[in-house]
């Protein structure tokens, strides 16, 4: 087996340990401004970037040196805080993990679908958090706290481990084709967030969440799609844990 | 147009420190949380490693051992009574968040499982101690949705997107409200209030490399700051071993608590030489300064020599799987590197921010030697200094501090406001900030606030980082004010009223500079090398003269004065720090 020091060395050419060439990348920005006009333009950017840049990074550049009126939200930077979900080449992903490398010379980015357009990539989170916060997402435990920790097996909490990695970005919810005709819809990201809880041993409001799910606007409203799953920057199987939430409505497994 | 809102109680920023403050105090009088972001976007949720509290539930520990560790490893700038505090109540701390839900990993017999962290040991640096509860490598994450969940659930009243910009005092210097804009409008926003807890997180986006979020602008410390009121250590600032080299993307100490180890380009576990005893999980500053002198000593690798590598290729694959799944994922995803099999570049990141606003242990924001409280006035999470952290950091400790002194701030601050008369409002309550604004907003041509950004961020890096020096920091302070100056000319093309970022992000970056005028005049006095604040023309530790914490005070003539207030002792008397 090769020593680290092998590894060090043999792997100095490699692409991240040099520099390597700018390329010069055209966007093609979807943009809006209701103080402008009541219609949505395009705009296109040529930006010099380097291949391992994040696109966020040169939405910043076009924001900073070409076009401060350019509007998108962003914090984190590296896939954690969901701020900077957009449309990139008619995929929904975050800004801030996708890398020029992964695009080619030519991008198009557009906000992601569904949710009111505010400004330029901006969107109305609310009626979004409307949806997640419809199926009680916290824990619900009546019985008495003790002093300690309630007790759950490793395999109690591996049961719902992947649903507790969602970030509430929405790329799940705005790829949705039916939560685009159907605004009462509560999309694929409220179900995960059911999911987590409905699957959590500690919880006593299952019940109660798949009453709210099995409603009209609920969870039989899903397509099995796979569009959701695509998008989740997460890596959650989101159709999956949609797909189990039907399942335990329809025979109570849960 | 300005609209006026009425509360008892406002906690500025939504992140795990703020919501913690929230939960408690909206139980108990009228709250608001005005959060520059939706909470859920905060920068706790990128905390990744762990929260440590004295559970014992893998092997034997004790909050006293937790206390002494984190004195030490604050290299004893720590004040005692409040690291004794935090450490007993940290246990309460992690079985509330669990009640609350919070997915910790858990043991075979269903306990909440622990792992090793940097600077954490058995019995007074005996050996390293398994104390860090966890979500795999999402810790912070799980801590942010949980509250995030918990606030929903009590239907905490948030304002999102809302920027909070001044502090409202009134004639006796007691706390009045604050003034916010709102991103969406563009409309100023007053919000009169009996009491006032900031909680808007770090400053480290005036760093070229840093884990920090963009957001990260030091608002709430610059806010008091401009108000007159003292920052407090501001020169100790934590630069975190194992960033994402070029990107300073956090990689947890999770992954050394694990069994990850630190490499230079020979391939030499070099922290054998700095820290015989714990090697790899010795405390950030040490690792960060033992990175810098492997450079220096022309074994850092990459195309310009300064990088080390992190190893954790010799680790079970089921490990990397369910305890380190998103620092692998970085890795793959920003360096196209494959953590399984070879080793990931880093290099130190600017990373978390000791000093911040003076508070007592319930929260309350205290002025000069003598710690007057400022009436109404609290501050907790990293934008506060109560002070746990001393001159270094220990890991896991800030997602304690966040939920120990989130919980004591909300709790002390409605016990305040239950007990308070709404104060007056000053007359044009909103004068200052407009002013601020329409001189932003009418200019026509100016500097690049993104420029002046970007001066501020190369220079911090290479002037006010891992080491410093009289040399370095007198340049930095010349070209600070430099960049004030230019930034009393920032121009912007937003002029709209519609989700002006443009116009945010030139305040925001005057609140940097604030910060960083702070640092670099802090720094320069401390004529000594304590926990991060390495100063290469003063190497050595200077008790007889430095065991005090340093205030940073604003002039009214622009410039900064220093006073000095001596560290709270306890039961540890201060020795070489050795690991």
């Amino acid at each position: 087996m090769a020593t680290a020091a092998d590894v060090l060395s043999g792997s100095d050419d490699r692409e991240v340990r040099g520099s390597s060439d700018k390329v010069r990348l055209t966007l093609k920005i979807r943009r809006f401004n209701p103080e402008v006009s009541d219609d949505s333009w395009w705009d296109e950017f040529v930006v010099e970037a380097d291949p391992l840049e994040r696109l966020v990074e040169v939405l910043h550049e076009i924001k900073w040196h070409q076009d401060g009126t350019l509007s998108f939200r962003r914090s984190c930077a590296h896939g954690i805080c969901g701020s900077d979900a957009m449309m990139i080449n008619g995929r929904n992903a975050l800004a801030c993990k996708v890398l020029v490398a992964d695009v080619g010379t030519k991008v198009t980015i557009e906000p992601i679908r569904g949710l009111a357009v505010l400004k330029d990539l901006i969107v109305d989170m609310d009626p979004f958090l409307d949806g997640f916060k419809s199926v009680l997402p916290y824990l619900v435990n009546e019985g008495g706290e003790p002093d300690k920790e309630r007790f759950q097996s490793p395999e109690e909490r591996a049961r719902y481990d992947d649903t507790t990695k969602c970030i509430l970005c929405a790329a799940c919810t705005t790829s949705c084709p039916v939560f685009w005709g159907d605004e009462g819809y509560v999309g694929p990201a409220a179900i995960v967030n059911a999911h987590r809880f409905i699957f959590d041993s500690r919880d006593e409001a299952g019940a109660t969440r798949m009453k709210i799910l099995s409603e009209k606007t609920g969870v039989f409203r899903c397509r099995t799609t796979f569009n959701c799953t695509d998008a989740c920057p997460r890596g959650i199987q989101v159709t999956q844990a949609v797909q189990e939430v039907k399942r335990a409505i329809l025979f109570e497994r849960f | 147009m300005v609209t006026t809102h009425t509360y008892d109680a406002l906690v500025i920023g939504g992140g795990g420190a703020g919501m913690r403050a929230a939960i408690e105090s909206s139980e108990h009088c009228t709250t608001a949380v005005i959060s520059k972001l939706y909470p859920t976007r905060s920068h706790t949720g990128a905390a990744q490693g762990g929260v440590c509290a004295a559970l014992a539930n893998v092997e034997e520990d004790s909050p006293e051992w937790h206390a002494f560790d984190t004195v030490k490893g604050g290299d004893y700038l720590v004040d005692q009574p409040a690291a004794q505090l935090m450490t007993e109540e940290a246990i309460e701390a992690i079985i509330e968040l669990e009640h609350y839900g919070l997915p910790f990993n858990r043991t075979p017999d269903g306990k909440i499982d622990q792992r090793r962290f940097g600077g954490h040991t058995a019995n007074h640096g005996e050996r390293p101690v398994k104390r860090a509860c966890y979500a795999a490598d999402r810790t912070g994450h799980m801590i942010l949705q949980t509250l995030y969940q918990q606030c929903v659930k009590r239907d905490v009243r948030f304002f999102n997107e809302f920027y909070c910009l001044d502090l409202l005092l009134d004639d006796a210097g007691g706390t009045a409200g604050i003034v916010a804009y709102e991103l969406a409008t563009g409309e100023i926003h007053v919000f009169r209030s009996k009491a006032v807890l900031f909680a808007t997180g770090g400053y480290g986006r005036m760093f070229r490399v840093t884990s920090n979020a963009h957001a990260l602008t030091g608002d709430g410390p610059a806010i008091v700051f401009r108000r007159g009121l003292p920052l407090e250590d501001m020169e100790m600032f934590q630069f975190h071993p194992t960033g994402l080299a070029r990107l300073g993307v956090l990689l947890s100490e999770a992954a050394r608590g694990e069994g990850g180890i630190v490499l230079n380009k020979d391939g030499e576990r070099f922290m054998e030489r700095y820290a015989p005893t714990i090697k790899d999980l010795a405390p950030r500053d040490m690792v960060s300064r033992a990175i810098y002198q492997e450079i220096q000593e022309g074994r850092g690798g990459g195309p310009n020599g300064d990088w080390a590598y992190l190893d954790i290729s010799h680790l079970d694959p089921k490990v990397i799987e369910e305890k380190l799944p998103d620092i692998t994922e970085f890795a793959r995803i920003y360096l196209k590197v494959e953590p399984t099999k070879e080793p990931v570049p880093i290099q130190p990141t600017a990373h978390y921010a000791m000093g911040g606003i003076p508070t007592d242990i319930d929260g309350r924001v205290v002025v000069g030697p003598d710690e007057t409280p400022v009436p109404g006035l609290y501050a907790a999470g990293e934008c506060a200094c109560v002070s746990v952290h001393g001159a270094n950091r220990l890991g896991t400790n800030s997602l304690l501090d966040i939920v120990v002194f989130g919980r004591r701030g909300g709790a002390h601050m409605a016990r305040f406001a239950k007990g308070a008369d709404l104060p007056d409002l000053p007359s044009e309550p909103a004068a200052q900030t407009l002013g601020l604004l329409d001189s932003i907003l009418t200019r026509d041509s100016g500097d690049n606030g993104a420029d002046i950004r970007k001066e501020l961020q190369d220079n911090m890096f290479d002037l006010a980082f891992v080491v410093r020096s009289e040399e370095g920091l007198s340049k930095m302070q010349e070209i600070l004010g430099n960049l004030r100056e230019r930034h009393d000319r920032v121009a912007i093309t937003d002029k709209g009223s519609v989700y002006n970022t443009d116009l945010m992000e030139a305040v925001e970056l005057g609140f940097l500079l604030d910060c960083a005028e702070a640092l670099v005049v802090s720094a320069r006095a401390r004529t000594e090398s304590r926990g991060a604040h390495f100063r290469d023309d003063h190497p050595l530790r200077d008790d007889a003269n430095w065991l005090k914490h340093t205030l940073a005070y604003r002039n009214d003539d622009g410039s900064i004065r220093l006073d000095f207030k001596p560290v709270k002792m306890g039961p540890y008397v201060p020795m070489e720090r050795k690991y």
